[in-house]
């Protein structure tokens, strides 16, 4: 099978979650289409890995996890304190930036 | 003490004193006129001591000089504050001293009703500490210190009764004109540092003969349009006539004897820039002459006493500034006649005040009338300095304008007539505008109304009346007598050097050429003035017109300098308001309408900055995408 098909793939899955975060309201299926995101990214790390033959892609790959399981975390523990506060996981609601 | 140390003594016993008096406020009232009066007494004290220890000494020891302390240190650039104590200073010191101290005991009287007279003598012995600094400095800087310093009093006294606006106003004429001067003086320090290398008198007349001519000229031109601004002299004397709004014993002292003598001072203090230029002499005497004349017309037409004096004051002192123009003799009979002048027109001024202190200060002339009955003795001093004046022999001013019109008129060839016939005009016109005076105050009917009660003035008041009168009959033969004052002066002014040029008259002749026009001055006023009308006419010829404005000075100025002026600051102030303001705010309220329009991208959703930030990335992306193509 020709290798670039996984590029596709990858290039598709990010356009998926990139769409998703600018057209959903709701605040974690936006996270979820930023890990949709990363994990597109992941893919291209990989299959460039494969592409080169050497590891470092993989190795890169491995850095996202680490840094997407912190963003997790972090992300939900903020997405819960606002839904607290706020009774709404929308993004739109939380528009107080511009102020 | 001895000499050479109580020189700072008499600037710094005023200094302090007029310190004290200003500081203390109204805890002084009491005792400040007195503090005053002792402290301008013993600087005439002090003055005299000093006078007789130099006379003690041989003429080549005479001068002294005092360092204070290092002033200045800059590179080149060295001024000591340092005193100069010579034969010329000594003049100036007696003369400020002296008829400052009975000025001030004339004042304690004349301000008695004042509630701010303690104010009013703190200034008073401000402006004695300032004169004798000018007179005093051993440089161009140190003399401009005291320069400024007399402006200041000046204006300070002028203004003493700014409550009331046209006071005020003339106070700033006094100080705007002065001004004027002023930049030349400063002009004249740099062009000598520039020059010489030194600001002191002794370096700047080591230097002289070396400089160049041009050099010289432009010193000279600018020491006298120092010596205009500060002396009333031609074109910048319009601000002694309003000066008189100060109180009458200011007019004496500072507008009379002293201050307005500092343009002769400085002139004669600068001798050598003078001598070694022609071309600044003959502008020295052609401002001389022109004020002489300009003066005494317009002493023609006054009506206010105290304006007529103003205006002979101006004329008497054209003459000092024509003999500082005469070449080395003439300084001395300069000095002579301001010594002499210092008495009778200070005496007079007194006199005025003495008028007007009986009269409720009433200064119009047309509402006196008669007052020698009611007040005998200011009219006995107020002749006598009037007959000093007039240069009626031997009264003092005989000895020192007959001097100034000799020397005019052996100056030689055209400019000796010219010059000759503006001093003998000069008298002339002096006679007739001070006949006026006298004819119109003190003979002739009364004119006052019936609410006022002309009385004499207590003894404070007419003790240093009494005194000047007495200077004013006996200081031109004193001061004259076997060339006094001329000898005395030689080593300043190298008096004794002058080339001896063909005598167009003999003395004799000049002198009674002069009395005779002085005579014909004297009868006109007195036939003219039989019978004066209360209020003055109105339909008058052109030149009484003219003398009664000024010779329209006020108007030249306010159409030349005023009102053009006024344009200027007016079109820069628009400039600075509508252009670069403008740009200012320009620049403000256009950012101002970006970021309005900016703002709107902030509008504060998530969802709109991932989709900007997509955007973003996909145009960087097909532009790298496109430039690696």
């Amino acid at each position: 099978m020709d290798i670039s098909n996984y590029l596709y793939l990858s290039a598709a899955l990010f356009t998926i979650g990139a769409v998703g975060v600018v057209v959903r309201r709701n605040a974690i299926v936006v996270f979820m289409c930023v890990e949709l995101m990363l994990n597109a990214a992941n893919l291209a790390f990989v299959t460039f890995s494969r592409l080169n033959g050497n590891l470092d892609g993989q190795v890169a790959s491995f850095f996202t996890m680490v840094v997407a399981a912190c963003e997790v975390v972090i992300g939900l523990a903020i997405i819960v304190t606002i839904f607290r506060s706020r009774r709404s996981a929308s993004v739109d609601d939380a528009s107080l930036l511009k102020r | 003490m001895n000499a050479n140390n109580a020189i700072v003594l008499l600037i710094a016993l005023p200094l302090f004193s007029s310190a004290i008096l200003l500081l203390s406020g109204r805890k002084s009232d009491k005792w400040g006129h007195l503090l005053a009066t002792a402290v301008s007494a013993t600087t005439f004290v002090i003055g005299v001591y000093e006078f007789f220890q130099m006379h003690s000494r041989p003429s080549t020891d005479r001068p002294l000089t005092q360092k204070l302390f290092e002033w200045i240190s800059v590179g080149g650039f060295q001024v000591d504050a340092s005193l100069l104590l010579d034969q010329l200073s000594i003049c100036f010191v007696l003369l400020i001293t002296g008829v400052g101290t009975l000025i001030h005991i004339y004042s304690i009287e004349y301000m008695s009703h004042d509630h701010n007279r303690r104010r009013f003598f703190a200034y008073l012995n401000l402006f004695i500490a300032a004169m004798l600094l000018l007179v005093l400095g051993d440089s161009y800087l140190n003399l401009y210190v005291g320069w400024e310093g007399v402006g200041l009093a000046s204006y300070l006294l002028i203004g003493f009764w700014n409550q009331k606006p046209a006071y005020a106003t003339a106070a700033k004429k006094a100080f705007v004109a002065n001004r004027v001067g002023d930049v030349g003086l400063s002009l004249a320090i740099m062009i000598a540092f520039t020059q010489f290398g030194t600001v002191t008198f002794a370096g700047v007349k080591a230097g002289a003969p070396h400089a160049s001519p041009a050099a010289l000229t432009a010193l000279g031109a600018m020491l006298l349009l120092a010596a205009a601004g500060k002396s009333a002299q031609f074109p910048l004397q319009s601000w002694l006539g309003d000066a008189m709004a100060g109180p009458t014993p200011v007019s004496a002292l500072i507008h009379a004897a002293t201050m307005v003598t500092a343009g002769v001072y400085l002139i004669t203090r600068s001798n050598f820039v003078f001598d070694a230029s022609p071309t600044a002499q003959a502008m020295v005497v052609t401002v001389g002459a022109i004020t002489l004349l300009f003066g005494a017309i317009i002493g023609t037409a006054k009506d206010d006493i105290k304006k007529a004096l103003a205006a002979s004051t101006m004329s008497q002192i054209g003459y000092m500034i024509l003999a500082t123009g005469l070449g080395p003799i003439g300084y001395a009979f300069a000095i002579l006649h301001l010594l002499t002048h210092g008495f009778f027109k200070a005496g007079m001024f007194l006199g005025a005040g003495s008028v007007m202190h009986g009269m409720d200060d009433e200064v119009n002339m047309r509402r006196y009338g008669g007052l020698a009955k009611a007040m005998p003795i200011t009219a006995v001093t107020f002749s006598l300095g009037y007959l000093a004046i007039l240069g009626v022999p031997p009264f003092a001013g005989f000895y020192s304008k007959d001097k100034i019109i000799e020397t005019a008129l052996n100056a030689g060839g055209a400019k000796g007539i010219l010059l000759g016939g503006a001093t003998l005009l000069g008298a002339a016109i002096t006679a007739f505008y001070m006949t006026r005076v006298i004819v119109l105050t003190f003979t002739g009917a009364k004119r006052w109304d019936s609410k006022a009660h002309p009385h004499e003035s207590p003894i404070l008041m007419w003790l240093p009346m009494a005194i000047l009168a007495i200077g004013s009959v006996a200081s031109g033969f004193l001061l004259s007598s076997g060339s006094a004052l001329v000898n005395w002066l030689q080593p300043i002014v190298n008096a004794g050097h002058h080339e001896h040029n063909e005598e167009l008259l003999k003395p004799a002749v000049v002198s009674s050429l002069a009395l005779g026009l002085v005579l014909v001055g004297v009868l006109t006023a007195v036939f003219k003035y039989r019978t004066v009308p209360v209020d003055a006419p109105t339909k008058v010829s052109i030149f009484t017109t003219a003398a009664r404005k000024d010779l329209y000075q006020d108007s030249f100025n306010e159409a030349v300098l005023m009102h053009p002026g006024q344009k200027l600051t007016t079109g820069l102030v628009y400039t600075d308001e509508q252009v670069i303001d403008g740009t200012v705010r320009g620049v403000g309220s256009s950012l101002s309408i970006i970021s309005t329009a900016m703002r709107k991208i902030q509008n504060g959703y998530v969802r709109s900055y991932a989709l900007v930030m997509v955007l973003g990335v996909l145009a960087l992306v097909t532009t790298i995408w496109l430039v690696t193509l």
